[in-house]
């Protein structure tokens, strides 16, 4: 499990990261014929982070991924790698490696030969070639597969295959396009805290582009959350999953209550009662979120922001219960350890540090 | 099976028996076997040894060699032109392609007799540059052949390739470029692997009947410029020789079998650079 600490997230990273050297984005944007792909980027992404643009398909993520790859080239804006710039520079120059989603791996090629291509093609010497790339087939548990050829390969062997073949390039930043989304769950699982691993070990940039919020959360140092060609919030897994800016990422990074209200003195008021919040909002109407395991459920009323409701639906989920409930519909997330029957009426406390102001 | 055997190896064993009979006096077949006509194909006459016939299997074999590769040539970008238009257009731009077919391989010979007429911009500017005499034609001549081969087989290297180029997986492409590629290494490692299906079939479609071809030699390329395919013909008509003719077949079947195997092997042999 990641430990997240203090407000830039990258506290626990083993590497000191460094800004200058880091990839700067300037105000990218990219239109394809009349769709509007990328509108005003910027990012700062530093040395030694672990990046992931998180948005829905279609969001831009992908497209500002290949910007970064030098694969598209932007029709405005400035993409900045370590102080230099590589605007217009073709993937072909750029010290920038990626893992494709479906691998692209070399069906002519046996896997030694596949990790050795970029090695290959800048001419490097024979035993330069076969130290390196053994060393990473060694690093990647992959050191009986040299002589076989993609096809003989499970899915996530592939993967790693293409893992190594970009790495052994050194990359001052490596890129990975969706490179799990073939994998199966378990897998999947156990792939991210692996890729996690492998970051901080290396203390190399990656950027990761998925559409998936949990493995966002549980690899990255920081994420930037993409939506219609734009970044709508960006910062540690613990600023945008509880402090979201707005309804499409508090809707896309998990579940989330969403509750209308009008500013009154000291709180809002809302279709379910008053709600006392930390900060008095800066809209006189607008919505408040909560996220589903931050409503605690007692029997007696509580102090502050306790309304009475009645459970709808109970899900049991083994390691929690999740609760459909009226008024609301509110979700609850609670811990599995009573029974809830639909029907029965219980005490619900939206306290007032689970309750986040959302931008209008 | 069937098909193939009356089609084909009938026919065939028909020829290997043709090839060891003799000509009569007025022309017809008798049925003395002898291996006269392959010594004949092989140079020896009465007279003495003559490289005639080896020189037009040769020179045969390199024209449908020179054919194919120019084609192969021209494919490439014809079909990534396509590929890389509009839906729509794509229908268009292959059409343009197959039209030629609907004419007979003859006609559209002679057409090219029209465009290398002398009073035409292609031999004006080559008399110009002194190519040839002035108020010449551009024909015959080698280039002439290969112009009307190249055109003949042309469509069946495109086709074919065209189905494997519009399938390539261009993740590859961008993988080979992210890896440093040079424009080269490019194509030999993402592109060439990849199409080798397509390219195959478009390379035995025009090879072999390249080998054969006589229609285009004889118009475009005078007396000077015989080849196999034509040698065949004027055993089977104006000389009257069809022993001798079939030898020459057989020849030529032998040395189109040989290179398919050699193309073969080498296809499987082949390690991209």
């Amino acid at each position: 499990m990641v430990v997240i600490s203090g407000p830039s997230g990258l506290g626990n990273s083993p590497m000191a990261t460094n800004k200058e050297k880091g990839l700067s984005i300037i105000n990218i944007d990219k239109r394809f014929a009349e769709v509007k792909a990328l509108t005003d980027v910027t990012l700062d992404i530093h040395e030694g982070e672990f990046f992931t643009l998180l948005g829905p398909s279609g969001c831009g993520k992908t497209t500002l991924l290949r910007i970064i790859a030098g694969l598209e080239l932007a029709d405005t804006g400035q993409v900045l790698l370590g102080g230099r710039d590589i605007t217009s520079l073709p993937a072909t120059k750029r010290q920038v490696n990626t893992v494709f989603q479906s691998y692209a791996l070399f069906p002519h090629l046996n896997i030694f030969e596949n990790v050795a291509f970029g090695l290959r093609s800048r001419k490097v010497a024979q035993q330069d070639v076969e130290s390196r790339v053994n060393r990473r087939l060694e690093m990647l548990g992959l050191e009986e597969m040299a002589d076989r050829y993609p096809h003989q390969l499970s899915g996530g062997q592939q993967q790693r295959v293409a893992l190594a073949r970009a790495l052994v390039n050194e990359p001052e930043v490596l890129l990975l396009d969706e490179p799990m989304s073939a994998l199966d769950a378990r897998l999947r699982a156990q792939v991210q805290v692996e890729l996690r691993r492998l970051q901080r070990k290396l203390g190399q940039t990656f950027i990761l582009v998925t559409h998936d919020q949990s493995e966002a959360l549980v690899v990255s140092d920081r994420i930037a959350v993409m939506n219609q060609g734009r970044i709508i919030q960006f910062g540690t897994p613990k600023e945008v999953y509880e402090q979201p800016r707005n309804q499409f990422v508090a809707e896309f990074l998990g579940a989330a209550n969403l509750i209308e209200g009008h500013r009154t003195n000291g709180g809002i008021n809302t279709d379910i009662g008053f709600l006392h919040l930390s900060s008095s909002p800066a809209w006189d109407k607008g919505t408040v979120a909560i996220r589903p395991e931050r409503i605690r459920i007692s029997d007696s009323p509580p102090d502050k922001n306790g309304i009475k409701a009645r459970i709808r639906e109970a899900i049991y989920r083994g390691t929690n219960i999740d609760l459909w409930l009226e008024p609301g519909p509110l979700r609850v997330r609670s811990p599995a350890l009573r029974n809830f029957e639909a029907g029965e009426e219980v005490w619900l406390e939206l306290p007032v540090e689970g309750l986040v102001i959302l931008d209008e | 099976m069937l098909w193939l055997m009356v089609f084909l190896v009938l026919p065939g064993l028909v020829l290997i028996v043709v090839s060891f009979a003799s000509r009569g006096a007025y022309g017809q077949l008798e049925w003395e076997f002898t291996i006269e006509n392959y010594q004949r194909l092989a140079g020896f006459s009465l007279f003495g040894w003559t490289a005639d016939y080896i020189i037009i299997v040769f020179r045969s074999v390199w024209v449908a060699f020179v054919t194919t590769a120019v084609s192969v040539i021209l494919s490439y970008p014809l079909c990534f032109f396509i590929c890389t238009r509009a839906e729509r257009s794509r229908y268009f731009w292959l059409t343009l392609v197959i039209i030629p077919f609907w004419t007979n391989m003859v006609i559209r010979t002679y057409a090219w007799f029209l465009i290398l007429a002398p009073e035409l911009p292609l031999a004006k500017l080559a008399s110009y540059v002194g190519l040839i005499p002035a108020d010449a034609p551009l024909y015959p001549n080698a280039f002439a052949v290969y112009l009307g081969m190249v055109s003949m087989f042309l469509p069946f290297v495109t086709l074919p390739l065209y189905s494997s180029v519009e399938r390539l997986d261009w993740a590859l492409v961008e993988a080979a470029q992210d890896l440093y590629a040079s424009r080269v290494r490019v194509f030999m490692q993402a592109i060439l692997p990849q199409t080798l299906p397509g390219l195959s079939v478009g390379v035995i479609l025009t090879f072999v009947p390249a080998m054969g071809m006589f229609v285009v030699p004889d118009l475009l390329g005078g007396a000077k410029y015989m080849l196999v395919g034509n040698l065949i013909q004027q055993q089977f008509g104006a000389s009257r020789d069809w022993p001798f003719g079939a030898a020459i077949s057989m020849g030529l079947m032998i040395l189109t079998m040989i290179s398919l195997q050699l193309y073969r092997r080498r296809g499987k042999e082949i390690k991209f650079v």
